[in-house]
């Protein structure tokens, strides 16, 4: 071995989280640093494990609802909409008209909210700060809508099997519609402070950049895939809940990197705002909840039913032995599979890289320690 | 005797108690200024709670950081732990020394009033006419800039020390991103100070003050791309956003000061404050003519005097504090291996052309 003399450098080992203002919960990464460029990261993960898959196998699955709210808190609503697909394809239980076209326009505003958070938490880890509290401006009002029909604004219990828990309350198209009327202008207005911005697109072109192929080797889903210019979208793909029928694009990126999934977000947040205004404008009456029995004992058999969520394709596996508990039910999160691709992604970059492409990844740690 | 006294004691003593007691007000409720223009463009409503619209805020903050135990980690180096942050504090201050807030006749009036009454009119009238004792300053040095220029590196001295005597992982990467900032910033910073020295052909604040003056232009127009470059460093220098690295919060938890905490921390926290101030006043006398009135010697302008010189210093550092507030609202925080780009590859050789070309053109007209 080399004799060590003063002038040898060490590499600095850094533990970033678990408590960290830009980890965006409780993920540990442990830097490894020559400098402030990054030779390695580890992902630690587990911080905020509950249970939840092995709860699901102890609770009937009309019970389980609520608890996939909590996975993914931030897209609450769209988490309960995959797992109820799921059952309602495997009960074969028709889901009224009315009932489809609100979940949709609830996702869709879902989509949005959880955009915005991310949106609001990536720009305030880059340093612009008054993004963070415009996003939760609008944010607020879309919670406010979540309130006014499911009661609740994070933990939302959003849809029922069958349907809905009830019909729209008054005055709710109405505030759906002022919403969508305003909110272009307000992402025109995240886009004045950051799309054109020196400092922004020097701190995210060529950050994380990823290639198409290597995205869907690592099994990235979501805005991190099509931003290296994959045209992946579930909604397209694989239509559920009747996604057919509604027009929108899929925003595709060139380059793979932090900004070119920033605008991707942003655009989608556009796309939504299309789908819930057509959503608006062909509301069909009737009832909002299918016949459902009260107490669901599904054939036996496995079933996989799959959305495409904010964060990408969230999964759901459920195994049924034919009583009223699930035998098994597996989740897949986006954000635990895109978050792998993180160490691929921060290896030479500086560390104040890690905490843009921790933050491009738009990971909720919720779903990822479930 | 009593004159003389009077002239380099008394008075001086009296001017250096009254600019300590108000920067340290400033200090104070410019963090509350802050927090308040940064609230209202974030459309919130910042302190509300403390007495009327958060007014007493500050002495609240200040409360509640001497009340807080004081830690020193136990792996830290004490001695240098206690020092760094009295080192960030004390050059924001002694810049003031030689900051002009007025004419160097501004007291000649009160002074004379209140004087007659004790001494002779011989006496009177030496004290009086000593720029010293009636001067709008505390002194008036003739190397004022190269003053300035080695106490601000002193500041940042007291950060990296901070962050290196906190033997913790985050601090040091703190310290280091610091020093890379200031010797990357430092030397541009000096080369757009030339500029003006130039121009103005002196080395002391009050007279180039006076030159400006009698040039009926702020140097501002003589010099923009000095002024450009002054302030762009001016906010690596004081470790405002887009420079805020050593800080940092979202990336090193606060960098440098991450292991301080309660009267230490607050005077970290008070320091950069302090240090903006400074900074503006440095900026307002070199680029905004000091305490003069917008386009001094325009006459029709002259009803502008009625505003007292002192005021208007005051007002022009007022907006270019607010500048730096409105920055922090509206940018994102650069990388410092760009920080370390610009500052060497941008600034330092715009700052040399300029200078460069200032002296040309001075050697050919002037």
């Amino acid at each position: 071995m080399a004799e060590q003399t003063i002038l040898d450098t060490k590499e600095l080992e850094i533990n970033m989280g678990p408590q960290h203002p830009s980890t965006h919960g409780v993920l540990r990464v442990k830097l490894k640093l020559d400098g402030e460029r990054v030779l390695d990261a580890e992902c630690i993960i587990g911080y905020l494990h509950r249970g939840i898959e092995k709860i699901s196998e102890n609770r009937s699955y009309i019970n389980l609802v609520p608890y996939f709210d909590r996975t993914d808190y931030i897209a609450a609503v769209s988490n309960v909409y995959g797992y109820l697909l799921g059952v309602e394809k495997m009960m074969g239980i028709e889901v009224p008209d009315r009932a489809r076209y609100v979940r949709i326009m609830m996702t869709e505003f879902n989509r949005i909210a959880s955009h915005l958070l991310w949106l609001a938490t990536h720009a305030i880890d880059i340093g612009a700060m008054t993004v963070f509290l415009y996003c939760f401006r609008e944010r607020e009002e879309i919670l406010k809508l979540f309130e006014a029909l499911f009661g609740a604004r994070l933990t939302t219990h959003a849809f029922r099997v069958g349907g809905l828990w009830m019909d729209l309350p008054l005055g709710f198209e109405e505030a759906a519609q002022k919403f969508v009327d305003e909110f272009p202008g307000h992402v025109d207005e995240y886009e004045q402070l950051l799309t054109n911005n020196r400092i922004w697109i020097e701190r995210t072109k060529d950050i994380g950049v990823i290639s198409g192929e290597e995205a869907i080797e690592w099994g990235i889903s979501g805005p991190p895939l099509r931003g290296s210019g994959v045209d992946y979208d579930l909604r397209k793909v694989r239509p559920y809940g009747g996604y057919e029928e509604f027009e929108f694009d899929v925003p595709l990126g060139v380059n793979g990197d932090t900004y070119d999934r920033y605008l991707i977000r942003l655009k989608e947040m556009r796309q939504s705002l299309r789908i819930i205004q057509q959503v608006l404008d062909n509301l069909p009456d009737g009832p909002v909840r299918g016949k459902a029995p009260k107490i669901l004992k599904p054939p036996v058999g496995e079933f996989y039913s799959s959305i495409e969520g904010p964060r990408g394709e969230l999964g759901y596996y459920i195994v049924s032995d034919g009583s009223a508990q699930p035998f098994r039910v597996r989740i897949r999160p986006p954000t635990f599979v895109n978050l792998q691709a993180l160490r691929r992604l921060v290896k030479g970059h500086l560390v104040a890289d890690v905490v843009a492409i921790i933050g491009t990844l738009d990971i909720v740690l919720g779903e990822i320690d479930r | 005797m009593l004159e003389i006294l009077l002239i380099y004691a008394i008075i001086p003593l009296i001017k250096i108690t009254a600019i300590v007691l108000f920067l340290s007000g400033a200090i104070a409720y410019l963090t509350l200024l802050e927090r308040k223009v940064i609230a209202h463009i974030q459309v919130r409503l910042g302190p509300m709670r403390v007495g009327w619209h958060g007014l007493l805020q500050p002495i609240a903050d200040g409360l509640k950081f001497i009340l807080k135990e004081d830690i020193v980690p136990s792996r830290s180096d004490a001695l240098l732990f206690t020092l760094a942050p009295i080192f960030t504090m004390i050059p924001a201050f002694v810049v003031f020394a030689v900051v002009p807030f007025g004419p160097p006749d501004m007291l000649e009036g009160p002074l004379r009033s209140v004087l007659t009454l004790v001494l002779e009119p011989a006496a009177v009238e030496s004290v009086v006419t000593s720029a010293i004792a009636s001067g709008g300053f505390v002194t008036d040095i003739n190397i004022g800039v190269l003053f300035i220029l080695s106490l601000s590196s002193v500041g940042i001295l007291g950060i990296i020390l901070g962050g290196w005597a906190s033997n913790s992982k985050y601090p040091l990467l703190g310290a280091l991103r610091s020093t890379a900032q200031m010797i990357s910033y430092e030397v541009a910073l000096g080369f757009s100070i030339i500029g003006v020295l130039l121009v103005a052909g002196s080395l002391s604040l009050v007279e180039i003050v006076q030159n400006q003056e009698e040039s009926q232009l702020w140097y501002i127009f003589v010099q923009p791309v000095a002024f450009v470059l002054f302030f762009i460093c001016a906010m690596a220098e004081t470790n405002r956003l887009p420079f805020d690295l050593p800080e940092a919060e979202t990336e090193l938890v606060g960098g440098f000061h991450t292991e301080y905490s309660g009267f230490r921390f607050s005077l970290f926290f008070l320091a950069e404050y302090a240090n903006m101030i400074t900074v503006s006043a440095v900026g307002v006398t070199l680029f905004w003519g000091g305490w003069l009135r917008p386009f001094p010697n325009v006459e029709w302008l002259s009803f502008l005097d009625f505003i007292p010189s002192v005021l208007w210093f005051l007002i022009k550092v007022f907006v270019f504090l607010y500048i730096f507030i409105w920055v922090r609202g509206t940018i994102p925080r650069y990388r410092f291996d760009q920080l370390m780009h610009y500052g060497w590859k941008v600034f330092l050789p715009l700052a040399l052309a300029n200078v460069l070309v200032s002296a040309g053109v001075l050697l050919v007209f002037m």
